[in-house]
């Protein structure tokens, strides 16, 4: 089962390799990891996205608790939440074909295109993971060439939020 | 007050009340060094070897609840304390470690003696701090303290930069009397409805079995747990690591469970129908298989730390709380509640225990014409009247040590359970010799452990510790060829220790008494006269048979009533007729 974990954590040298360490140590899937500070400079907010039985979820739970950098953690994926990623895809975009093919893909899916030369387009897109996913299949017959992804941010639907 | 880091690092750890820092010198200390050179709060113990300062320390630790303390130098001084910080980490024991490091401009450039130790020992520890401000660093001290000791404990590195004790920067010094961390809030408390849930679980019990960890000890908690055991006249196991929680000789008390557990214990664990864990972690040696594992029991689990909860045995109610406290909430709800234990099944369930327990499962041959090492071990008890501290190494030995001493108080027994480091003992009984002075402390040990850290006869000669090392030489690494024995056909691959030193020479060489036993008929007069030497350190090199195996054992992966009997077991009359 896939779950999303997000946790509040000290903003200190260190705070991430304890987290990747902790997931190597033990054997733990890392779909996607994003970390980045919050509105509150000492804090960081991280994004987990792992897979496993509900018994080795609860164990990454716990055990990043127990991590002492570790400030709050909450399961995302066991309540009702809304997740985001971001993806910047540079496509060959050379003939009058290919341009028109693109941008109506683009436009289809909702992205912008952030970047043009005369051979290549550079595409901005926001959403779910499996969207994501639909528009790089959407472009199978052109030539990819750079993906780069931010892996999943989430944050929980309603008054529920993860603060201290 | 304005003082160096150097200086400020001392002051804290004075403040703190350590009065002893094991250590050695290097580059990246030597700041730290000199301000050790000009005052007598703190007492540092130049060990021969950084691990054995880790040991020193953890042994410190064990005997005293205190924090043990350890200051070594960049580099190999910091990875040679690894294993001694792993050791520490694996058994729950609060220690903190400074390790020096090079000057903050230098880290990352591959600086002489420049190692990531920050990053190295990260899984081993419970945290870990790199001191980047000298203006951090009381309070970073003082954090290490707090984190090392609350909750459950473990070992906290500083990495603290050479440029950061410079004796020529100096700031005000102010030690903070407490820390507060937003990230960590250890749980001390029980939840009282849990608490009354496993209270009525527990008195509902049929065939209640009592299993105990080495959080009782370090948890303070002998105390609460005897009343408990008391109150409810339930059966009680113990860990490797938890026992002396328990007096041995109880007749509630049913040894040690686990791969060389007693036979009673092991078939009360698999039989039982309530288990109750209290500050014990369902280790793999424990536990045996796990799909056989307790199969008909209801499991309340109490743990201080969360991540112990249902990590390899699904318990059915947790409590996540200090043993001592929880325990005391218990015995409290015990004494009010009007439901007492089902004394008809109770009955029933004892004489079940006590038909296993006529197997006397621990018998060995004792008409043996060769020195037994379990009769080495029953005789230190007679000797010391079982109140000695009892270190030990990893192997055979520290089994036989485990099963025969008979431990009656807490904090007596001092072996690596986690992680399983032979050469911890020496080093390990030095740090208890030096929080009991007047103290008998033995160091248990094989002719293969102690060869891991003799160096540090050395320095129980310079503090003048009289450690008494009983080795139980077999010239084998015993564990290894037992298990060589029993699952690798007798292909003895590498586990006879040819060559061996003359350690009678060797410990004289070191300046101490060493005496080699080889008959049986002196094995007694002759430990007697070992331990009337009450201010030397005597190594007794006890020749035992070469081929004894620790029984009972359950070997990896079986369940707890699949376990190796000893051939003397269930014989006690004529053990004869069942060898030939």
């Amino acid at each position: 089962m896939r779950h999303i974990i997000s946790i509040l954590i000290e903003n200190e040298a260190g705070a991430l390799s304890r987290v990747a360490g902790l997931f190597s140590a033990r054997g733990y899937n890392i779909e996607s990891l994003t970390v980045a500070p919050t509105e509150d400079p000492s804090l960081s907010r991280m994004t987990i996205v792992t897979t496993g039985t509900d018994r080795i979820i609860e164990q990454i739970t716990k055990q990043l608790n127990k991590l002492i950098d570790v400030v709050k953690l909450m399961e995302l994926s066991s309540g009702s939440h809304i997740e985001r990623e971001m993806m910047l895809i540079k496509v060959k975009a050379a003939t009058m074909a290919q341009r028109e093919d693109v941008k109506r893909l683009a436009d289809i899916f909702r992205g912008h295109i952030i970047d043009v030369t005369t051979t290549t387009y550079t595409i901005e897109l926001t959403g779910s993971g499996q969207k994501l996913d639909s528009f790089i299949e959407a472009l199978a017959e052109h030539k990819i060439l750079e993906t780069v992804r931010s892996g999943v941010s989430g944050i929980a639907r309603g008054e529920k939020s993860l603060q201290i | 007050m304005e003082l160096s880091g150097a200086e400020i690092l001392v002051h804290c750890l004075k403040d703190e009340g350590v009065e002893y820092l094991f250590g050695y010198p290097g580059g990246a200390v030597l700041h730290i060094y000199d301000a050790l050179y000009n005052q007598e709060d703190v007492n540092h113990i130049l060990v021969r070897h950084e691990q054995a300062a880790t040991h020193a320390a953890d042994g410190y630790a064990r005997a005293t609840g205190k924090p043990g303390v350890v200051l070594v130098t960049s580099g190999p001084g910091a990875t040679n304390a690894v294993t001694g910080i792993a050791t520490a980490y694996m058994d729950s024991i609060p220690m903190v470690v400074i390790t020096g490091q090079v000057a903050t401009a230098n880290i990352g450039s591959d600086a002489f003696q420049e190692v990531d130790s920050v990053g190295i020992t990260r899984p081993c520890v419970k945290h870990n701090f790199l001191v980047k401000d000298i203006h951090d660093l009381a309070e970073t001290i003082k954090k290490a303290f707090y984190v090392a000791t609350t909750g459950r404990p473990g070992p906290v590195v500083v990495d603290v930069p050479k440029d950061i004790t410079d004796p020529n920067i100096k700031i005000p010094y102010h030690y903070p009397k407490q820390v507060n961390m937003r990230s960590y809030q250890p749980k001390v408390k029980g939840h009282p409805g849990q608490i009354k849930k496993a209270v009525d679980l527990l008195l509902s019990a049929k065939r209640p079995m009592i299993y105990t960890g080495g959080g009782v000890v370090l948890g303070n908690a002998s105390e609460q747990l005897r009343k408990f055991v008391r109150t409810l006249g339930y059966p009680i196991t113990t860990t490797l690591m938890g026992l002396g929680s328990y007096p041995w000789n109880d007749p509630q008390f049913l040894g040690m469970l686990g791969m060389h557990g007693t036979y009673e214990a092991n078939m009360a664990m698999h039989d039982c129908d309530v288990l109750i864990a209290i500050g014990a972690r369902f280790d793999d040696r424990v536990t045996g298989k796990i799909a056989e594992f307790c199969p008909d029991a209801e499991i309340i689990h109490i743990d201080i730390d969360p991540s112990s909860i249902s990590k390899t045995i699904t318990v059915d109610v947790p409590i996540v709380g200090n043993v001592a406290d929880v325990l005391d909430d218990m015995n409290s709800q015990l004494e009010l509640s009007s439901k007492k234990p089902n004394k008809k099944a109770l009955d029933q369930w004892w004489k079940l225990i006590e038909s296993w327990r006529a197997k006397k499962c621990m018998s060995y041959d004792r008409n043996s014409d060769q020195i037994k090492p379990q009769a080495v071990i029953e005789i230190l008890h007679e000797i010391t009247k079982g109140n000695a501290y009892v270190t030990s190494d990893v192997g055979q030995h520290q089994m036989w040590a485990a099963q025969y001493y008979g431990f009656d108080k807490p904090n007596r027994w001092i072996n690596s359970g986690g992680l399983g480091t032979m050469g911890f003992g020496l080093p390990a009984a030095m740090g208890v010799q030096l929080a009991f002075p007047e103290e008998t402390v033995v160091c248990v040990t094989g002719e293969g452990s102690i060869q891991m850290c003799i160096q540090e006869l050395s320095t129980c000669l310079q503090y003048g510790l009289p450690v008494k090392i009983v080795a139980l030489n077999n010239r084998y690494l015993g564990m290894v060829r037992q298990w060589q024995e029993f699952f690798y056909q007798n292909r003895y691959s590498h586990s006879y220790m040819e060559s061996l030193p003359d350690f009678v020479k060797l410990t004289e060489a070191y300046g101490h008494v060493g005496i080699r036993i080889e008959r049986v008929e002196d094995l007694r007069p002759e430990m007697e006269r070992a331990f009337a030497m009450k201010d030397r350190l005597v190594f007794l090199d006890i020749v035992t048979d070469q081929t004894e195996n620790v029984y009972p054992m359950i070997a990896q992966g079986k369940a707890h009533n699949d376990m190796h009997m000893s051939p003397y077991a269930d014989l006690p009359q004529d053990p004869e007729r069942e060898l030939s």
